[in-house]
């Protein structure tokens, strides 16, 4: 069995955003940036799979610029066998990234499609969807277990309601959620080892994929400042305030 | 357990200016060495902070055609002021009546960080292994007690010492020469010094605390190019320190400001100092209306010359402010380290190509400018004990008068640990509250830092004694680690009538000021799981 595993970079989750003066987007020069958190849980899963003799081999995919290869580097180094880059400048909206991956699964015909469940940049949570659409695969969301079976899966999801169990048939889309797993450390000797792994790029011109935006983004601006809070001398005086000023009583 | 071992000709620790220039240099000299350069920060230039006016005399010597090449050196210095502040008022200094050192027309505004990315960069591409997000925790020595590498850090052990499901142990790193460029006291660098006594006969290296905070401020008021420093105002007489403003690209200001740890009052808090500072109506008046953008704070080297240990040791060489190559009225660092990083790689170079001994570092640091120029620099941090009026003076005859050749050379007398008078013999300070447009609290600060550390790891601030800062620390000093600490790492709490000491390590930005103040040493800077601290930009 063959998963390909879909990663994306992003602004790490610890830097502090700031959003461009003329509102036009986020500030990304000299910000640390990393793999998308759920996208680590995905590749961890994938590799975990792998040792556990059930998986031949594990490709990872990012789209993106020229630095996403570092994205993929990444994943070599906890145990990738090869890397995919698809180059592609500016923002590429999830219906584009499944059509890329589309094209990357009909050439790579994976049985497998592992991803985050959505990318903490654009919270989208669109493209294990669509991919899975265009494909016309089963598809399982939020995975936070996964069993493999002979020629299928079983994917437990965290749903409002409790646990909820399903069996997908293979071959399948997985998106993963941050319980699913711990994703492991890259180690020095892997990181080195990574350096030396393949990793192919690939235009995503050539793949015959539209990846102009479709989406027309007006503005983007920061949350307004949080209020000061304020203490009140009684219960009265909180119940009045509720009721008048905040209306939510 | 046994560890994986890598071995390398030359291993350095820290990619700061001096370990990414010693690297550099290696590579320039013999394309053929193996040399890697481990850094505990996720991202080089992520634990890089510093002013920066920079000074490219070790620049133009690693990089002759640096100008062609590009680099994020954008912002020449256009116009100085030096501005004397009292409570209200200030008074401008004219620039030509200031040393020679502090001129700074042939200079660059930058960010640091910005620097060490760039120089990261042309080390990878002359083949240098860069492992970011590795902390070299432990040295390896011989038999012979001659330095043989180092270890990084085990990934994954929980707050009770217990592997974590992913743990993944260290590995050794085993080098022909390590070069340990941590930057100011660095945590290996202190044990080196120790062992190999390399402070023997030196004064006690003296520190200081910088913070900074980058603006961005409204164009009518903002001045690419100009570079302003105040001495003064909010600092008594007594207390070493002053202030930079950097109108740097991009409507930016780097505003900051370094305290002499030599201060005596425990109820003196630099970060509050640094906040008071700004609502000076000299500085209010060009943040006013800006945002605040980034913070952060670092100690650094002050002692110069007569604090400076021996830089080699058997197997091992000690360079930048690791060691303390800073020009203190020169306010600078950078290009101190990256010469001291300079001379580093052409010592090995020989070391290896004529067997010469590595003490070979020490003939060519003393024939070099950086010897000179540390040394003309050495009198005048000491006379700034005499207070800031006499060391003015002091430092006017000093470096004007006689060009820092004074035939004597003043004393360190105190390292910075020892000068804290008792609590109840200090007039207390009482500090404005923040108003959150031009002085900010601590957590908000550390917010922007982007610091995080993973949780449910030992703590890495460790306490020799941990019934101390209770038992003695708090009753004499009134336990100043709350103060000194730029993030609030530590607190005292009071729990049913008990005292109780709290560190918050995963505030902590690696600043290493507690392991530098604490009166009596007890606590010991250690690095913690790779990756962890602050995730700075620009700084």
């Amino acid at each position: 069995m063959k998963i390909l595993v879909a990663v994306k970079r992003v602004i790490d989750y610890n830097v502090q955003i700031r959003v461009k003066e003329d509102g036009s987007g986020v500030i990304t020069d000299n910000v640390k940036m990393s793999t998308n958190p759920p996208d680590d849980n995905a590749m961890e899963e994938a590799v975990k799979i792998k040792e556990l003799g059930k998986a031949s081999e594990v490709v990872a995919v990012s789209v993106g610029d020229e630095k996403a290869q570092e994205t993929v580097r990444k994943a070599l180094a906890v145990g990738a066998d090869r890397g995919i880059l698809v180059k592609a400048d500016g923002i590429i909206e999830p219906l584009a990234v499944s059509k890329i991956l589309q094209k990357i699964v009909e050439k790579e015909k994976p049985d497998l499609v592992f991803m985050g469940k959505q990318a903490i940049d654009d919270d989208c949570n669109q493209t294990g969807q669509m991919l899975a659409a265009l494909l016309n695969w089963p598809q399982a969301t939020f995975a936070s277990k996964i069993e493999v079976k002979d020629k299928s899966l079983e994917v437990t999801r965290e749903i409002d309601e409790g646990l909820e169990t399903l069996e997908v048939n293979v071959p399948a889309i997985v998106t993963c959620d941050l319980r699913l797993n711990e994703p492991r450390y890259a180690s020095l000797p892997n990181i080195m080892k990574a350096k030396k792994k393949p990793i192919e790029q690939i235009n995503a011109s050539d793949l015959g994929v539209d990846t102009k935006p479709r989406i027309e983004q007006i503005k983007v601006e920061e949350p307004p400042k949080r209020k000061a809070g304020i203490k009140v001398a009684s219960v009265e005086e909180l119940v009045q305030k509720l009721k008048n000023e905040a209306k939510v009583i | 357990m046994s560890r994986e071992t890598m071995e390398y000709d030359v291993v350095i620790v820290g990619g700061g200016p001096s370990g990414l220039t010693t690297a550099i240099k290696l590579k320039q000299l013999n394309q053929n060495l193996n040399v890697c350069v481990l850094e505990k920060a996720s991202e080089i230039g992520a634990h890089i902070l510093s002013g920066n006016v920079f000074e490219t005399r070790a620049l133009d010597e690693l990089f002759p055609n640096w100008k062609e090449l590009n680099t994020p050196i954008k912002t020449k210095v256009t116009k100085e002021k030096f501005l004397f502040l009292g409570k209200t008022k200030s008074l401008s200094w004219p620039t030509w009546l200031l040393p020679s050192v502090q001129q700074n027309h042939k200079n660059y505004i930058i960010s640091l960080a910005n620097l060490c990315r760039w120089l990261a960069e042309q080390a990878e591409i002359l083949g240098v292994e860069i492992f970011p997000g590795f902390p070299a925790s432990e040295i390896l020595y011989n038999n012979d007690g001659s330095v043989k590498g180092v270890a990084t850090q085990d990934m994954g052990i929980d707050k009770e010492g217990n592997k974590k499901d992913g743990f993944e142990p260290g590995i050794e790193l085993l080098g022909k020469v390590t070069v340990f460029a941590e930057g100011c006291r660095g945590h290996l660098g202190k044990e080196l010094i120790k062992k190999f006594e390399l402070d023997k006969g030196k004064d006690p290296q003296q520190y200081g605390i910088g913070f900074k905070e980058i603006w961005e401020i409204s164009e009518q008021k903002h001045e690419e190019g100009l570079v302003m420093h105040t001495a003064g105002w909010p600092l008594d007489n007594n207390t070493y320190g002053g202030s930079f403003m950097y109108h740097a690209e991009n409507k930016q200001v780097f505003l900051g400001y370094v305290i002499g740890l030599d201060y005596k009052n425990p109820h003196l808090s630099p970060f509050d100092e640094f906040q008071r500072f700004k609502t000076h109506p000299a500085i209010k008046k060009i943040i006013e209306g800006g945002k605040r953008i980034s913070y952060g704070a670092r100690a650094l080297i002050e002692g110069g010359y007569q604090s400076l240990p021996k830089m080699y040791m058997p197997g091992a060489l000690l360079i930048g402010c690791d060691a303390g190559t800073l020009n203190m009225p020169k306010i600078k660092g950078s290009h101190t380290a990256m010469k001291s990083g300079i001379i580093a790689a052409e010592s090995i170079h020989e070391h290896f190509n004529s067997k010469s001994e590595l003490s070979i570092f020490e003939k060519k640091f003393k024939a070099s400018w950086l010897y000179e120029e540390l040394y003309k620099a050495r009198n005048v941090k000491p006379s700034f004990s005499w207070g800031l009026i006499l060391g003015i003076i002091f430092t006017g005859i000093d470096q004007i008068l006689f060009r820092g050749k004074l035939p004597f050379t003043l004393k360190h007398k105190h390292a910075d640990h020892e000068t804290l008078k008792p609590a109840n013999e200090m007039p207390k300070i009482d500090y404005p509250k923040p108003d959150n447009i031009i002085t900010f609290d601590k957590t908000s600060s550390v917010y922007l830092t982007g610091t995080n550390h993973v949780d449910n790891q030992p703590v890495h601030l460790k306490l020799k004694d941990k019934n101390l800062p209770i038992s003695y620390t708090l009753e004499k000093f009134d336990e100043p680690a709350q103060r000194y600490c730029p993030a609030g790492v530590y607190e005292v709490q009071k729990e049913n009538d008990l005292y109780k000491f709290v560190i918050n390590s995963q505030n902590c930005i690696h600043c290493k000021t507690c392991d530098i103040k604490e009166p009596s040493q007890n606590i010991t800077w250690v690095t913690p799981e790779g990756g962890g601290g602050p995730k700075y930009g620009n700084m």
